[in-house]
Formats: structure tokens, C-alpha cells, sequence
């Protein structure tokens, strides 16, 4: 499967160009989106090959645009044309009849090399014309991530903002009794496809997030009965053990650069911040604190970390210059907060909060104000950002079965809005999500 | 083994009421009362609580457990040894001076109801006070290990305070 990436010949060509238009455009901004009407008809082409990949497509490129809560794919059997034509020569009024606002058309073709020649076009129903026209050049294997690559510009021309379908999940696998769970790592699309296990479950593992090229991944296991962090090379699955501390490394995250990942380190049990250099593997320690210092996470210009520590007497969250200076409080609400993650746009500081009893994720801005509670539960932790830093994935874990004696454990996304909750189905339960950059 | 006992035990007296923040080494004192030896934990033997027919192993995980306990609890999100937990501490510490070769890990644990990461630094500091007082109380630092493994391994699955009070823990590994 990595291969697929490596195999992606992308030949992008611009079909058509037609002067921006306002007409069509999803102004996202905060409270609940009136999702546009959209009418993804099933992609097709010569052969029954064609037309079986091209349908497969359009249902992904329906599922993907569905559950980001901003579109309303329309039900097929209200289409009154046939796609194929509608693909040459769109009836707009046809589609306007159904409350199609935009609608999208595409056409498969073999090329002499033995690939797939994908062109697809997003049209303005109301405008009647062509807003996106592209073709792409791709192994027929490779047809999923050509349906996530399409989603991506469609989401990006009707909503303004960045897509983030082309993108992974990396999360920890769990199964078993509460009390002796199995957890391994595992990687799946960001729709729950292309599902893979990357550790057999034999050691305890935690805490997985992605460098910045989504090639590596950092990690906690507890190999050989030491808890400590760990690198591992997706592609060739080779791992290793970070630096040789003198007690338990945790909490570990990669700078925006890749060349650091900062983590805790447990000494004497005193929990303190340090960044390892992966270049010189230079160590250096960012707080002084007799308290619980941990969970940190990089601005994405990697100037600052945000971070929490009970020094204060509760669970708090801490802003400080990536060189540990310039430290100040950046949460002060009642209860505690828990696992800051900075949005890849800078703007917002994601957080798990725990108040009376409740468990939520919330936003906040870096200076402190517009705190804003997304969703709560029994139990909800660990936001993690889409690429596009309009989507958090966090794990929710319910009680079961007689007398609360289980937990179930799953992945979930939401839009920032706190709508559009959608459970990531994963074959077993899962926990500790964190969403990759956009794929190379 | 019941000469070595008298040889290894002090009595320990707790001034009770101290700062919290304080180093647990300034709050002890021994005097070294031998008497203490004819409390033994060996001798003592809880039957109560186990359905052991004598046949325990001295000086190993079994004995430990029916005869010394091999747990400590805490508070909510605290981490300081309780009264109950420095009690339990000491019979652990008497029991080690009975069994010199005997190699120990101490594991902190945390309930659900914290953060994956955070409950990992609580439970380490957990396994540390009890290693911090075993020192205190003369065991060699080079006997006794720690690991935390936060809330990643409770010992009672279910909701509400009296499952949540027995998973934060301190517990006590014959290696």
C-alpha cells in the first residue's frame, strides 16, 4: 500500500479556466452551515472497468464531501439526467429542477500505458458553466486517493478553505478487557479505508503523531518493560528508541520542522519538557518545575509550545517560547485542561477539559480569549487537527455492558462548528487519533 | 530470619501534620525499638483475606501479597502517601529487610478519569513516593525499580468513586 503513494503518477491538466465566479461559494464561518445542495453523479467510461472504478469513486468523493457537514449530496434517483451525457453536456436546468446548486461529472479513460485517465469537472448549475475542469493520470489501484484528491478541490473551490481528504489517521487499535486491553498502532486513510496494523499488540503503545512530511511517525511503548518514546519509519517500518533517558519519555510531538520532537521526561517523578535535535541528538530541557509538566505542542512557526502542568495547583494550560522562556498561563477556567493541540493555522489551541465530571473539547485563541467548548461526554480526549485546521478528530470512550464493567473506545471527527460528529469506523476499538498533513 | 529481622527493623515514627511539599526523609525518625520483631509480618499471617494452606513461598510475590499487601492506594489526583499507604509502606519495608535478595518493581497507577499523558506523570509519581519512603526507610535504592503505566491497566473496571479509588495505586512486583 505505501507503494500506492510512491505510484501516483499525477498529471494534472487544467481543462478549462473561467474567470473567478462569486456566485457559488459556502461562507464558512462559525454556528451551524446550510450545506449546499451538491449532485455527484457516478463517474464512468468505455469499459465495465471504467465504469465499476468510476462508481466507486463517485461514492467515495460522496462520503468525503457528506460528512464534512458543509454538503448535501443529492440522492441519485432524483437525477433526471443520465451522467454520462451530463458529463459531455449538462441540462443545468434539469439539475436546477432538482435544487442541484453544483454539480459534479466525470469520465474515465485508459491511456496507452495501461493507467487511467480520470477528467472531472465541477459546474455552476446556476451560473451554467464550468468552475473546476481536471484530469489526472493514475494506476487504476490507485483510484481512492484520486477520489480523496478531487474531494479536496471541490471542498477548496466552494468553500474557500484548504481540503483535507487526501490525508491519514494514525491511532492506536484497541481490543480486550478494560483491564488488560491490547493496543497496537495502526494507519488508515482519513475515512477509515486503507486500514493497517503497524504493531502486533505484544507491547503497550500510546500517543502516536505524525512528522510533518507524514513520513514518520513518534510514539510511546512500553518494549522490554521501559515506557519510552520511539521513532517509526512508515515506508520501511524500521523503528528506534529516542535518546537513552534516565527514567520514562512521554507526550512526544514532532516541531513543525521535523528536526526536533519534543516529550516528557519522568526523572525522580518529576515530569519536565525537553526537545531531542534528530539531527545531533541534542538534548535540551525547556522547564524547571517540581510539578507535571507535559503534553506540549508546537505553534505551527515553531516559535512557541503550548502545554499543561498542574504548577498551579489544577491541571492548566501554559504557553512558553520554544527556548522554555517567556513563559505565561494561557487557561483559567474552573476544572482542568488537558492535551493542548495548536491548529496547523495558528489560530486556535484545541484542549481536552474535565469539569465536574464531564469530559469536553474546546477551542481557544493562543492569547487566552474566545474560549469555546465543542462537544463533551462521559469521556472524550485528545483532539487532534485535519491539515485544513477546520476538522478535529478525538476519541470518545463509553461505559458497557453489566454495570459499566467495559468501555468502548472510537474515533470520532467534528467540524470546529461542534456539528457533524461522525464516528471513523475502525475494525477494532481506537483511541489517540492524530491526523497527518496532507499526503506528499 | 528472626535475628536478621531485629537486626533490620526500626521502628518508625511519623510526626503526622507536616507540609505536604515537605521532604518525607525530614519526617521520620527511628528508635529502634526491637521489640518490634515479635510483629514480624511473617508471623502474622492473614488468613482472613487469603486460602493459602501454608504453603507460601517466603520472600515471594504470594507472600507478599497475603501477608504484607501489595498495594497502596491514593487520593484524587493526589500522590502523596496516605496515612493507610505509609502504614502499608513500612510492612513493606520490614518485609524487605526480612528478604535482602529480593528485587522489587513499585507500579503507579491512575483512575480513568484523567488524561492519557498526565495520569502517565501521576502514576510515576505515584511509584515514586513509595520508592521515595522505602529509601527513607533504609531499603537500598539499587533494590527497588518504578514504572507507571497511567490508567492504561486498572484493576477495577466500572463507574463511580469506589472503582476509581482502588485504580489509584501504588502496587508492589516481586521481581
Amino acid at each position: 500500500m505505501k507503494k500506492i503513494l510512491l505510484l501516483l503518477a499525477l498529471a494534472l491538466t487544467v481543462l478549462v479556466t473561467t474567470p473567478a465566479q462569486a456566485e457559488l461559494k459556502l461562507v464558512v464561518g462559525q454556528g451551524q452551515v446550510n450545506p449546499m445542495p451538491i449532485a455527484i453523479t457516478d463517474f464512468g467510461g468505455a469499459t465495465p472497468d471504467d465504469n465499476s472504478m468510476g462508481r466507486n469513486m463517485t461514492g467515495v468523493i460522496t462520503a468525503n464531501l457528506k460528512r464534512s457537514g458543509l454538503f448535501r449530496p443529492l440522492d441519485p434517483r432524483s437525477f433526471i439526467q443520465d451522467a454520462p451525457t451530463a458529463a459531455q453536456n449538462p441540462a443545468f436546468g434539469s439539475w436546477r429542477t432538482i435544487n442541484a446548486q453544483a454539480l459534479v461529472t466525470g469520465v474515465l479513460s485508459k491511456t496507452g500505458d495501461g493507467r487511467t485517465r480520470v477528467e472531472f469537472r465541477l459546474w455552476d448549475v446556476f451560473a451554467e458553466q464550468q468552475i473546476i475542469g481536471m484530469a489526472y493520470m493514475t494506476t487504476p489501484a490507485n483510484w481512492r486517493r484520486i477520489a480523496h484528491i478531487i474531494s479536496d478541490a471541490i471542498y477548496k473551490r466552494i468553500t474557500g478553505e484548504e481540503g483535507y481528504f487526501d490525508s491519514r489517521i494514525v491511532y492506536i487499535s484497541e481490543t480486550g478487557p478494560a483491564n488488560a486491553r491490547i493496543k497496537r498502532l495502526a494507519i488508515m486513510d482519513q475515512d477509515g479505508e486503507n486500514h493497517r496494523f503497524l504493531t502486533d499488540g505484544r507491547a503497550l503503545v500510546l500517543t502516536p503523531r505524525f512528522s510533518p512530511t507524514a513520513q514518520q511517525i513518534t510514539y510511546m511503548a512500553y518494549y522490554n518493560n521501559k515506557p519510552r518514546v520511539y521513532l517509526y519509519d512508515i515506508d520501511s517500518g524500521r523503528q528506534e528508541v529516542l535518546g537513552d533517558f534516565p527514567g520514562m519519555t512521554f507526550a512526544p510531538r514532532f516541531s513543525p520542522d521535523g528536526n526536533k520532537v519534543v516529550m516528557s521526561l519522568s526523572k525522580d517523578g518529576n515530569s519536565d519538557i525537553y526537545t531531542m535535535d534528530l539531527r545531533t541528538r541534542g538534548i535540551a530541557q525547556l522547564t524547571r518545575d517540581r510539578s507535571i509538566n507535559t503534553s506540549p505542542s508546537y505553534s505551527p512557526d515553531g516559535k512557541h509550545i503550548v502545554f499543561e502542568s498542574d504548577r498551579g495547583g489544577s491541571q492548566q494550560l501554559y504557553v512558553m517560547n520554544a527556548d522554555g522562556s517567556g513563559l505565561r498561563r494561557l487557561t483559567f477556567g474552573d476544572g482542568r485542561y488537558a492535551n493542548p493541540v495548536w491548529s496547523p493555522r495558528g489560530d486556535l489551541i484545541a484542549f481536552t477539559r474535565m469539569y465536574k465530571g464531564q469530559f469536553f473539547i474546546g477551542v481557544i485563541h493562543p492569547d487566552g480569549r474566545g474560549e469555546r467548548l465543542i462537544t463533551k461526554a462521559f469521556h472524550v480526549e485528545g483532539p487532534t487537527w485535519a491539515p485544513n485546521g477546520r476538522v478535529l478528530a478525538y476519541f470518545k470512550e463509553t461505559p458497557t455492558g453489566a454495570r459499566n464493567s467495559g468501555r468502548s473506545a472510537q474515533v470520532y471527527t467534528i467540524d470546529l462548528t461542534g456539528f457533524s460528529e461522525t464516528r471513523v469506523k475502525t475494525p477494532l476499538d481506537g483511541s489517540d487519533p492524530a491526523w497527518s498533513p496532507l499526503n506528499p | 530470619m528472626g535475628a536478621r529481622i531485629i537486626s533490620l527493623l526500626a521502628v518508625l515514627v511519623i510526626a503526622v501534620g507536616c507540609s505536604k511539599k515537605e521532604p518525607e526523609t525530614g519526617m521520620i525518625t527511628a528508635d529502634g525499638d526491637l521489640t518490634a520483631a515479635d510483629r514480624a509480618p511473617i508471623t502474622t499471617m492473614d488468613t482472613a483475606s487469603s486460602n493459602v494452606d501454608g504453603s507460601v513461598l517466603p520472600g515471594s510475590q504470594q507472600d507478599l501479597v497475603v501477608n504484607v499487601g501489595d498495594r497502596v492506594f491514593f487520593g484524587y489526583d493526589q500522590s502523596d502517601l496516605t496515612m493507610e499507604g505509609r502504614a502499608a509502606v513500612e510492612r513493606l519495608a520490614q518485609w524487605l529487610g526480612s528478604y535482602g535478595n529480593v528485587a522489587l518493581m513499585v507500579e503507579g497507577h491512575a483512575d480513568e478519569r484523567g488524561t492519557r499523558e498526565y495520569n502517565l506523570a501521576l502514576g510515576e509519581k505515584r511509584a515514586m513516593s513509595v520508592r521515595n519512603y522505602l529509601i527513607a526507610l533504609g531499603v537500598s535504592p539499587s533494590r527497588i525499580q518504578t514504572i507507571s503505566y497511567g490508567k492504561e491497566r486498572p484493576a477495577v473496571v466500572g463507574s463511580g468513586d469506589t472503582s476509581w479509588a482502588q485504580n489509584r495505586r501504588g502496587v508492589f512486583v516481586v521481581q
